[in-house]
């Protein structure tokens, strides 16, 4: 039996191949999807240009050369030098792993607390549900950039701040789709009939409410990843997010702002991965939506 | 000893009150069916006897115990529901090993592999079903799941709300037979909700004939097969079904 | 006999799935004049899928494939989507399980209808207030003004059901295709709902196939039936032949449905690996 067979069975034999050949049926849906895959691919990339940044960036992020000051592109400076001669490839690939930690790790941060708020919230309702969602409510009036501004600046300007600030502004959003969900799952029988069974509300939301907010929470989280990397610059931008000389994109776009007219590529080349990645997400996340949505399962 | 007695039962959904005065007992053993229109309060009695319908006054005793307002591990054991839609009873994310094996996990009981295979057998499902999703069951074996799980926990008395109506009428025969069989072989007491007199006919001892949520009519089944029903509600009911 | 109303020879309809196209409707064909016809089958028998195929209601990526498909001389596959939506609710209407799902929640039950109306004629505008009450009276509404100015959800099930009706019929169509039309509701209702189309069906002359999952309900409200089973019509005969049906597949049917008057300690129960057909 080849492993696709074994992977595609009609009747797994265990509840391992069970879940492993839905996640390969997930999979292989998504393959079927050209911009998803596209969008997995610029991810992937995204992730290896991380991973071997000291092997493939040809000069250091931070060394300064000032002989070769806002050079243009060319073969020896692929993207060109800034105004301190540090080659903006190589600055750009170390500027992955920024970016790459901000992304994860705001992910890692929001997206539990929101679920877990929704659902808590969605599952009791009554006064648990008012006064979280009156919480949520609050940060959700709140303009993001301008709330992270805030963070940041009570916080004081940095990297980590930056994430953490991110993270609390952009929780809200997820509780209330999780709450949204849970709201139309609370009453489905197949939760009754685990409560029939003498089930806890700690077992039923974690086990039985979690399980199906999480793929609507995936999609949302992947279709944010751009909006964050975006708020990572913008606070970069205004200089409240990575301190130079880290290589962080959009502190990169706020020194080429300088010489925009002049030396356009010092500016634009940071500006050019940003989109790229934020599109990367953004195709993901519609492949994902696609596939994962609830409401297509079972239509093989 | 009866395995459930109904005295004075008032049931409310929020502000509105759905079920007046209700009074039943049902001997251990037997197969008692709750009949009546839409919004006549015969699920709400079912899911009152659960606990999933918390807001009511009166008594509600199964197999002989008073029961509290609320889900309890202690009557889970004693009582189970079998719902009417096998598409919505079942976590479209669980495999149907995870779902059966759930109340045994709830109680701390063991062997649950075991367990989980002779259940699959008892209901008539191949043992290699069990590592299946719902979506790729059909309709009757989703039932049969859900049969299943109700009697993993090994209760007494089985709520049956309209266990087959959802279903093409060659599977309901099926399912008929099925809760037919256990409930012979594992001496269980039914109490169904339906709308369907020959369904009645075929599995029930007795019934309770409602209307606007009170109990209009109890008869023996042999009143209902001989067409002797006495309250014109309940042969307008029987000539609906005929078709005239 | 005259020109059928409608012609079906050899209707197929696939979908794609990852295992190649699977036909749900393999070959059907029938012809029907001003009759009522009804089709039974379980679920996945493709019943429903060949009322929607008349309408051209399959959407991508379904197909539906015919070597014809005519209805009144009119080639049903080769019209545009433009001319289809003349044909729809006009000349063919479709009545559909759940009134729930089909009405517009934030319309009143008036304005529907009146819509149904407008789109099709041009009236002005006190005749179509009068049609409208005059139809929700066929329906057996007993206070038609006062029906007409309230919204669906306030509206019970049954009512429902029958607002939906007077909507399909109000464009005088040729042909109904009712779908499950009472399968949501209580069963006394279900007698009344049918009745109604029953009477205004005769009483138009027009065409009806009702589809439906019950044997009983459509040999008492259908002058023929087809009954299907895994996308072909395996049996077809006058509604009061049914006791006499030759087909294991419809006997097995009939004899799994208990009755009131039961005996049987267990119901004979089909087998299904003879007919299966997917």
């Amino acid at each position: 039996m080849s492993t696709r067979d074994w992977l595609l069975a009609d009747s797994p034999t265990s509840r391992l191949q069970a879940n492993v050949g839905r996640a390969y049926r997930v999979f292989t849906a998504l393959m079927r999807n050209p911009l998803s895959v596209l969008g997995g691919a610029i991810i992937l990339v995204l992730l290896l240009t991380a991973a071997f940044a000291p092997w493939i960036a040809p000069y250091s992020a931070v060394g300064q050369d000032l002989a070769n000051r806002l050079m243009p592109p060319s073969a020896a400076h692929w993207m060109g030098t800034d105004e301190l001669g540090r080659d903006i490839f190589s600055r750009v690939v170390w500027g992955s792993q920024i970016t790459l930690t901000i992304v994860l790790l705001v992910a890692l941060i929001s997206a539990p607390l929101g679920l877990l708020i929704g659902a808590i919230a969605g599952y009791f309702g009554g006064w648990v549900d008012r006064i979280l969602m009156g919480f949520t409510d609050i940060f959700l009036s709140l303009p993001k950039l301008i709330l992270a501004l805030a963070f940041v600046a009570a916080l004081g300007p940095g990297i980590n701040n930056a994430i953490i600030a991110i993270a609390i502004t952009s929780w809200p959003a997820y509780a209330r789709i999780a709450r949204a969900e849970t709201l139309t799952i609370r009453n489905a029988e197949y939760i009754q009939a685990v409560q029939l069974a003498g089930g806890g509300p700690i077992r039923l939301i974690v086990q039985h409410v979690l399980p199906l907010c999480t793929s609507s929470m995936i999609i949302r989280v992947t279709l944010d990843m751009a909006g964050v990397i975006l708020t990572a610059a913008g606070l970069g931008f205004i200089g409240l997010g990575a301190q130079p000389p880290l290589p962080e994109w959009g502190a990169m776009i706020s020194r080429g702002r300088t010489f925009i007219l002049d030396q356009w590529w010092v500016a634009t080349m940071p500006g050019f991965a940003i989109i790229i990645v934020s599109l990367g997400f953004c195709f993901l996340g519609d492949g994902l939506r696609d596939v994962l949505d609830p409401k297509s399962e079972g239509k093989n | 000893m009866n395995a459930i007695d109904l005295t004075n039962l008032d049931i409310a959904y929020g502000d509105t009150k759905v079920v007046f005065d209700v009074n039943l007992s049902i001997p251990e053993g037997e197969s008692f069916a709750l009949v009546g229109e839409s919004g006549s309060g015969k699920s709400t009695i079912l899911r009152a006897i659960a606990g999933l319908a918390p807001d009511w006054t009166g008594d509600i005793s199964v197999m002989g115990e008073a029961r509290s307002h609320h889900v309890d591990r202690n009557v889970s054991r004693k009582v189970q529901m079998v719902f009417q839609d096998p598409y919505g009873s079942l976590h479209p994310r669980k495999t149907i090993d995870a779902a059966l094996s759930e109340p045994l996990a709830i109680h701390g009981l063991g062997n649950r592999g075991e367990r989980v295979e002779a259940m699959l057998t008892a209901v008539g499902l191949d043992q290699r079903f069990r590592f299946r999703f719902p979506h790729q069951l059909s309709g009757g074996q989703r039932q049969r799941v859900a049969i299943a799980r109700a009697l993993m926990l090994e209760p007494k008395v089985m709520l049956l709300d309209e266990p087959t109506s959802a279903l093409d009428v060659s599977v309901q025969a099926e399912i008929l037979n099925l809760l037919k069989r256990l409930r012979r072989e594992q001496g269980l007491t039914f109490l169904m909700v339906t709308h369907n007199l020959p369904v009645v006919s075929f599995l029930c001892d007795r019934l309770a004939v409602m209307r606007h949520g009170r109990i209009v009519e109890i008869a023996d089944v042999a009143q209902l097969k001989s067409g002797d029903l006495k309250e014109p509600y309940s042969r307008e009911l029987l000539a609906a079904t005929e078709g005239g | 006999m005259a020109a059928p109303l409608l012609t079906v020879e050899n209707l197929r309809v696939s979908f794609p799935t990852h295992t190649g196209r699977v036909e749900v409707v393999k070959g059907l064909s029938f012809t029907l004049g001003r009759e009522r016809l009804g089709i039974v089958g379980e679920s996945g028998s493709g019943k429903s899928m060949t009322g929607r195929s008349i309408l051209k209601l399959i959407r991508k990526p379904g197909e539906v494939t015919a070597d014809m498909l005519e209805f009144d001389g009119v080639d049903i596959l080769s019209q545009s989507e433009k001319q289809m939506r003349a044909i729809r609710g006009a000349r063919i209407s479709m009545v559909m399980q759940d009134p729930k799902f089909s009405l517009n929640p934030v319309m009143t039950v008036g304005e529907q209808i009146a819509e149904a109306l407008v789109t099709h004629q041009k009236l002005p505008r006190r005749d179509v207030q009068a049609r409208i009450i005059e139809m929700l009276h066929a329906v057996r509404i007993n206070d038609p003004e006062r029906v007409a100015k309230l919204y669906p959800h306030e509206v019970s099930g049954g009512m429902g059901q029958r607002i939906m009706i007077a909507m399909m019929l109000i464009p005088e169509p040729e042909l109904l295709i009712a779908d499950e039309p009472t399968s949501a509701l209580d069963v006394s209702v279900q007698a009344q709902v049918l009745d109604i189309i029953d009477e205004l069906v005769r009483n138009k002359g027009m065409g009806l196939i009702l589809i439906s999952h019950d044997l009983n309900l459509v040999s008492r409200y259908c002058d023929r039936i087809l009954v299907m089973n895994g996308g072909r019509v395996v049996e077809e005969c006058a509604a009061g032949q049914l006791e006499n049906a030759q087909h294991p597949y419809t006997r097995g049917l009939l004899a799994a449905m208990p009755v009131i008057n039961e005996t049987r300690d267990e119901l004979p129960v089909l087998d299904r690996t003879q007919w299966a057909g997917t």
